[in-house]
């Protein structure tokens, strides 16, 4: 049971078309994620970790090779998979609770019972009495707390993190980087994270994809052991064994700089 | 010596602490006191410096329109200026007070402000959902883009003959004038709010699988109505020249009509003063609007 694999990408490979060309942003991604697990993908700018996510949720289709979210195969966006952004976009004209019942409303499941439970979702996540007010009366790290909400309440058996605290002061970072830490594990999610922070990948996943860049492709992966492993983020930036963890992440990703253009073959 | 000044000290210690014990708390609450009260004259000044500026801004503009009208009645009165064109204002009172006791003004107030009315909803409502249909119509909208640029650029008052011979003279096609003004900027103002939504609100929906409808509906319409509203606001004035220019053509009731019957008996008496009832009409028309938008986007505008 463990070992069931929930996402799969196979051949993964897709092309960008515009008027100036047609360019390459990631060739041959294989890669499979279990169940409950969390990934990081981290990588230098360039090396198509977004377009992974995105091809991941189905935003559109990948030029070669195929996505599988439990055995199936992607054909577009999914109430299975849950998708976090860097900034938190909530909408200014919708209360709290409406924001973060948004996706219920959209796949029709907007009840009375589930909109208790959107209540209960975002006091857990340390927001007991914000759903009636308004996203310009919260802080940064509040309104991303109501974009997570939002995500978990369509219940998605994914989430797919793009960057989602590369905006916010370190302090509310490291907070919430635990907060979603948590979460995920308390309710058995499996999500796969994009972060350009080494020391965030290191301290909240079970393993690492290292991509390089032209065209994209996995370098190499490093899984997470204990006692990091188990760690809650704040507390595995504190183990000892962190520092080498993130010594040879950094070695991996070094190595990319000297590399320059690969040549594809 | 050494006893001398011990004592001393001991003096000193003791009254210091004397002083903290009696000065301490009295001595803090002091600070907290003297704070707040200078904190208060601060802020009481600053709000009674405002309320000076707006007396004075409210007095002067008092004075500057009592100024008009007193040298316009002096300048009428003694002939300064020509009274048959000009007029002044006591005439122009006279005249209005007349209309509005007989009550012979009021068809031409209601007839006008229902038109112009009509208009601007109609413009504002038709223009959004044509911005609706461009929006989701890609392809339209590349089509009709320079369609819409030179209709855009066109005097459209100057299809006023057409509307009138083809709906006939009267409210019709008055209205179709103030609607061929108002519609096309309509449309291309909301076109363009749609299109320039951040793309991150669509993403976030089309994440959740949110099908083209539930776009427009939940992310492209309700982010656009401050600009829906804006526009309205806008419609507002360009209804009333549809209007008015349509009335000066055909109109038998209506503002425009007392304008042009004013001009054509050679009583600009009458042209003038209806200009001030269009004024004041104009202005509180806007100010109700303005009103609405305020009403509307309470609570989630940022400010």
């Amino acid at each position: 049971m463990k070992h069931t694999p929930v996402l799969e990408l196979q051949q993964l490979s897709h092309v960008y078309v515009n008027e100036k060309e047609a360019s390459l942003a990631v060739e041959q991604i294989d890669l499979t994620v279990d169940r409950g697990e969390f990934i990081s993908l981290v990588g230098p700018s360039g090396c198509g970790k977004t377009t992974v996510l995105s091809l991941l949720a189905g935003l559109f289709p990948p030029t070669k090779g195929q996505v599988l979210l439990g055995g199936e195969r992607v054909e577009g966006p999914s109430p299975k998979v849950g998708y976090m952004l860097q900034q938190d976009y909530l909408f200014p004209w919708r209360t709290i609770r409406e924001n973060a019942a948004i996706g219920l409303e959209i796949s029709g499941r907007k009840t009375e019972k589930t909109l208790r439970a959107v209540d209960e979702l975002l006091s857990e996540l340390g927001l007991p009495d914000a759903g009636g007010r308004y996203p310009h009366e919260l802080s940064g790290g509040m309104r991303q707390r109501v974009a997570l909400a939002r995500t978990l309440a369509t219940e998605p058996e994914v989430l797919l993190l793009d960057e989602p605290f590369s905006a916010l002061d370190l302090h509310i970072k490291l907070q919430l980087e635990d907060l979603v830490h948590q979460t995920l594990k308390r309710l058995g999610k499996t999500a796969v994270l994009v972060t350009h922070d080494l020391a965030e990948a290191a301290a909240m996943s079970d393993r690492i994809i290292v991509l390089g860049r032209n065209p994209g492709h996995i370098r190499s992966e490093i899984s997470v052991h204990e006692p990091i492993r188990a760690a809650a983020p704040m507390a595995a930036r504190k183990l000892p064994s962190f520092q080498e963890l993130f010594d040879s992440l950094w070695a991996e990703l070094d190595k990319d700089v000297g590399e320059g253009g690969r040549s594809s073959g | 010596m050494s006893v001398k000044e011990a004592g001393v000290v001991d003096k000193r210690s003791k009254q210091s602490a004397e002083n903290a014990e009696v000065q301490g708390p009295i001595h803090t609450s002091g600070i907290q006191e003297d704070r707040r009260s200078w904190m208060g004259d601060l802020h009481m000044r600053f709000k009674s410096q405002k309320r000076k500026l707006t007396a004075a801004v409210i007095v002067t503009q008092t004075v500057l329109l009592l100024l008009f009208v007193g040298l316009w009645e002096a300048a009428g009165r003694n002939k300064w200026i020509d009274p048959l064109l000009f007029s002044y204002p006591t005439k122009m009172l006279q005249q209005l007070w007349k209309t509005m006791a007989d009550g012979s003004i009021w068809p031409h107030v209601g007839m006008t402000v229902t038109e112009t009315v009509v208009g601007f909803l109609l413009g504002t409502i038709l223009g959004t959902a044509m911005a609706a249909v461009l929006w989701w119509f890609p392809f339209l909208s590349r089509v009709f883009d320079p369609y819409l640029v030179v209709l855009n650029s066109m005097p459209k008052v100057a299809l006023g003959p057409i509307f009138i011979v083809g709906l006939g003279p009267g409210f019709m096609s008055i209205v179709a004038i103030t609607l061929s003004v108002t519609v096309i900027i309509t449309t291309l103002n909301i076109y363009n709010r749609f299109r320039e939504i951040d793309s991150g609100y669509i993403k976030v929906v089309r994440l959740l699988g949110a099908s083209r409808l539930q776009l427009f509906k939940l992310v492209i319409l309700p982010g656009s109505f401050p600009v829906i509203i804006a526009t309205l606001k806008v419609n507002v004035g360009l209804a009333w020249i549809g209007v008015i220019v349509g009335e000066f053509l055909v109109a038998k009731l209506g503002l425009g009509y007392l304008i042009i019957y004013g001009f054509q008996v050679f009583n600009f008496t009458l042209v003038l003063s209806s200009l001030i009832v269009i004024a004041i009409v104009a202005t509180v028309m806007y100010q109700l609007v303005a009103m609405l938008e305020r009403r509307l986007t309470a609570g989630w505008r940022e400010r």
